[in-house]
């Protein structure tokens, strides 16, 4: 039976990761990577969507990571990109957090029928494919959002209807292997005595799960957590490849990546188009599944 | 084992049954149908089409319609290509797509198995650590990348491999390796961690002291065990496997089935999409069922009742 003292999230835990060569690098890697995001666009100041004659140029010394075929600047582009997956990966991560996490509880906790029912629906999501339901979710919300955004502010909001569904969506489907997982550490924490005793105390069940439960999950969810990150991203860049994700002119690494791929040929190599997004995208998963790895690692310790 | 097998079949026809429901109330229910087009077609002629694709009525009688077609084995007509059944379609795709995805299924798992052992076996060394970071880089890096990386480097500086398309045997080379790639590092990192973890555990030191060959402690008694968190991951890898198909064949141009998803989807091809959702469904229900059944196989501690 696993104990429940390596799931928490206690104090010596930064430290023990800190002592990781790989996580010391990954996270130096994800905090440039946000940083850069955040700040490089002010300080460029270049317009992602503006397009100028100067097409296909390989990079230089104004365009770093040169231009695509209308001329816009990609490094202007990866860094619209990043904003954008990242958002995306870390948005939906969430989503899927809050929905796994309750469901978890809840199915362990109160078990019995309400157990059996939630384990169902999880196994009959578990057996349709993933990209599937993803892709008849966005078709179908789509539309609906749409509808609804176009009288806000003249239409102003419309282009973020597709990321906001492709985050619902996302989030929506990811939750499945956190619900199981916390699930079974409330099954494995309900029989320990502090809960017990919590219980004989007269404490009310939604203390329990908040106060007492939830802490003590909180190591698990927090590495399930960085190794969903990469996962929703990975799904996004699928739909945006797929021409059913983010929607032009907006970017996202999954269109710039597969605009790259397109254009990968021996005769006019403009290899930049794929290697600067590509570069970008595998670092960021790169770096969270060595942090989640060495969090696991860390945890276990 | 009779009552378990009977319980599952039914499970699996409720969730086949729940997955053709979402499927035909999403498509139909979302704005914009199969015939609408950029140029507005006249009213009588869009009665005529509808009528012909049994897309009139009700939804309630579409529906049920349509669930009695599918009992039947009937798939009906897709609305994008005119005149041909879906059954003719998919008769036609899925040989290719299983080819590719059975191709793929076996590349990862005996590459996967050999490189996770090879690890766990060199714990610590030169040869675990570029293992692991090369996993961890595969899993990183989507298909889409890696497809078109591979064409440059075999088929157009190589020139030894087809660059896409379907014209021998030769042409499924690439795209087997593409769609293994991610799935090779994620077994090869669940049987490391799980073989690492079985070789530490009191019954081989038993092996050991009875004297027992090495080779046969490692091979028959380890790798038996280290393999169930494998084994159980084989029902998601599938599941894996038919996504990245979709993205796969597209990359690659092959007619296989997950091309037809994606285009169905965009041209509101209703009964070709569930021809193609049910195809996926059904697979991967089996799979996972065979994946429990190899499960109880291997531990024989697991009761199949529960």
């Amino acid at each position: 039976m696993a104990t429940a003292s390596p799931t928490s999230l206690r104090p010596g835990l930064w430290r023990r990761l800190l002592r990781r060569p790989a996580a010391r690098a990954a996270l130096t890697l994800l905090a440039g990577i946000l940083l850069c995001t955040l700040f490089l666009p002010l300080l460029l100041n270049a317009d992602p969507h503006a397009t100028s004659p100067a097409a296909l140029e390989a990079p230089n010394s104004t365009h770093l990571f040169g231009t695509d075929v209308n001329g816009r600047d990609l490094l202007a582009r990866t860094l619209e990109g990043a904003r954008i997956s990242i958002l995306v990966g870390l948005s939906g991560a969430l989503v899927s957090l809050f929905i796994g996490t309750s469901c978890g509880l809840i199915a362990g906790y109160v078990g019995g029928r309400t157990d059996a029912l939630l384990m169902r629906l999880v196994e009959v999501l578990y057996a349709i494919p993933r990209l599937i339901l993803i892709i008849l979710a966005t078709f179908a919300l789509d539309p609906l959002l749409q509808r609804w955004l176009a009288p806000i502010q003249q239409g102003r909001w419309l282009g973020y209807s597709k990321i906001a569904i492709l985050i619902l969506a996302l989030g929506c489907i990811e939750w499945l292997t956190m619900a199981r997982i916390v699930r079974g550490q409330v099954l494995s924490l309900k029989t320990l005595p502090f809960v017990q005793a919590a219980q004989a105390l007269g404490q009310s069940h939604s203390r329990i799960l908040l106060r007492h439960l939830l802490p003590n999950l909180s190591g698990i969810v927090i590495v399930y957590l960085t190794l969903t990150v990469p996962a929703v991203m990975l799904d996004e860049s699928f739909l945006s490849f797929l021409g059913l994700g983010v929607q032009a002119p907006q970017a996202s690494w999954g269109t710039l990546l597969s605009d790259g791929a397109q254009a990968l040929n021996p005769i006019h190599s403009h290899w930049w188009l794929l290697l600067f997004p590509a570069a970008a995208m595998s670092l960021t998963l790169l770096a969270l599944n060595f942090l989640g790895d060495a969090l696991r690692d860390a945890l276990a310790e | 084992m009779l009552a378990f097998l009977l319980r599952r079949l039914l499970s699996m026809a409720g969730v086949l049954f729940c997955v053709i429901t979402l499927t035909f109330l999403l498509v139909r229910l979302a704005p914009g149908g199969p015939f609408t087009r950029e140029r507005k077609i006249p009213p009588a002629i869009e009665k005529e089409l509808l009528a012909r694709y049994r897309l009139d009525g009700s939804l309630w009688e579409q529906y049920t319609g349509y669930l009695a077609d599918v009992l039947h084995g009937d798939l009906r007509l897709s609305t994008k290509y005119r005149d041909r059944s879906v059954n003719e379609l998919l008769a036609q795709s899925l040989p290719i797509s299983a080819l590719l995805g059975g191709g793929a299924f076996l590349l990862a798992a005996t590459l996967g198995l050999w490189l996770g052992s090879v690890a766990a076996l060199r714990r610590g060394t030169p040869t675990d650590t570029t293992a692991m970071l090369g996993a961890l880089g595969l899993i990183s890096v989507p298909s889409f990348v890696t497809g078109p990386l591979l064409v440059l480097v075999f088929a157009l500086t190589l020139r030894c491999l087809p660059v896409g398309g379907l014209n021998s045997s030769w042409s499924l080379i690439l795209p087997t390796i593409t769609l293994a790639g991610p799935s090779i590092a994620s077994i090869a990192r669940i049987t490391r961690t799980s073989l690492l973890e079985v070789l530490q555990s009191p019954f081989l030191r038993t092996a050991r002291a009875k004297g027992v060959h090495e080779r046969r402690i490692l091979y028959v008694h380890a790798l038996k065990v280290a393999l169930l968190p494998v084994v159980s991951y084989l029902g998601p890898l599938a599941a894996n496997l038919l996504t990245g198909s979709i993205v796969v064949e597209s990359v690659f141009n092959l007619p296989g089935t997950g091309s037809f998803f994606v285009n169905a989807i965009l041209n509101r091809d209703v009964f070709l999409l569930g021809g193609v959702v049910i195809v996926y469904c059904a697979l991967l229900v089996t799979m996972n069922l065979l994946v429990d059944l190899a499960y109880t196989w291997l531990d024989p501690r697991i009761r199949l009742e529960n």
